[in-house]
């Protein structure tokens, strides 16, 4: 099988689920050590927003893609909500001291830096989130100074 | 998440097993939060259990940090490794916060 859909109520409760399900992918994607955190790291953080954002009004679902390619194992999140591309939003200042330091914005940075490639697009009502993470080792890794 | 915390002399020791996220990071707030009280405190958050921290599990430890320093205590983290010590330096967590390969070297540092 190379790819596989879970639809999940947007709710924070569900992220257990959805973790186990992109984990399962992780284990065939033959994917380094250290960059199997980044994929769990970085779907984590999309759909925590998507639970947060998406659906101010009422309750709405997401749906997780994996899907193994070639060259890289891919995780895409989509929405019903309005229009929202998360990859607009600034990362925060990451050199602020303590008192000044502010949290929002750092979910982003991380789907941002964890992944090899990241893109948004707007398809059929739904805000989509594709991210693509390299497979075989030494090819690429999860980049900090991204 | 396994929470465990004691108290040695003026030190509140927290030891966190497993996963810090979004699911986790409510309920450790909670309880960290009754340990950074009106008094001055030293706190040490003890990661060697620790093997995930999400965006959800630092915003918790930015809040004791800032409650803690605003009330003339010290927040001290020991033993942060392997992917979590990788979180934190992406985030730029590892420039703001008091870290220590050890329990002891932090003791030592508070004196």
């Amino acid at each position: 099988m190379t790819s596989a859909t879970l639809r999940l109520p947007a709710q924070v409760g569900h992220l257990t689920e959805a973790v186990a399900f992109v984990e399962q992918w992780v284990d065939h994607a033959e994917l380094a050590a250290d960059k199997k955190f980044c994929v769990t790291l970085a779907m984590e953080e999309a759909f925590i927003n998507i639970c947060h954002y998406a659906y101010p009004d009422q309750d709405g679902t997401v749906q997780l893609l994996c899907s193994l390619e070639k060259d890289f194992f891919i995780v895409e999140l989509s929405d019903a909500g309005p229009p929202f591309d998360v990859l607009s939003i600034d990362s925060p200042d990451l050199e602020a001291g303590l008192m000044e330091r502010k949290v929002g914005g750092l979910g982003i940075h991380f789907i941002r830096t964890l992944s090899d490639e990241v893109s948004y697009q707007r398809l059929a009502g739904h805000n989509i989130l594709r991210m693509q993470f390299a497979r075989s080792p030494g090819v690429a890794s999860c980049n900090p100074n991204k | 998440m396994q929470i465990q915390i004691s108290k040695e002399g003026r030190v509140n020791f927290i030891s966190l097993t497993g996963k810090l996220d979004a699911v986790t990071a409510a309920d450790f707030e909670r309880q960290a939060i009754t340990l950074t009280g009106p008094d001055p405190c030293f706190l040490f958050i003890y990661f060697s259990q620790l093997d995930y921290i999400s965006s959800a599990g630092l915003r918790v430890l930015l809040v004791m940090a800032k409650r803690v320093q605003s009330k003339g205590g010290q927040l001290h983290f020991t033993n942060v490794t392997g992917t979590v010590m990788k979180v934190f330096e992406i985030s730029g967590f590892g420039a703001i916060f008091r870290m220590w390969n050890s329990v002891p070297e932090a003791l030592a540092a508070i004196g």
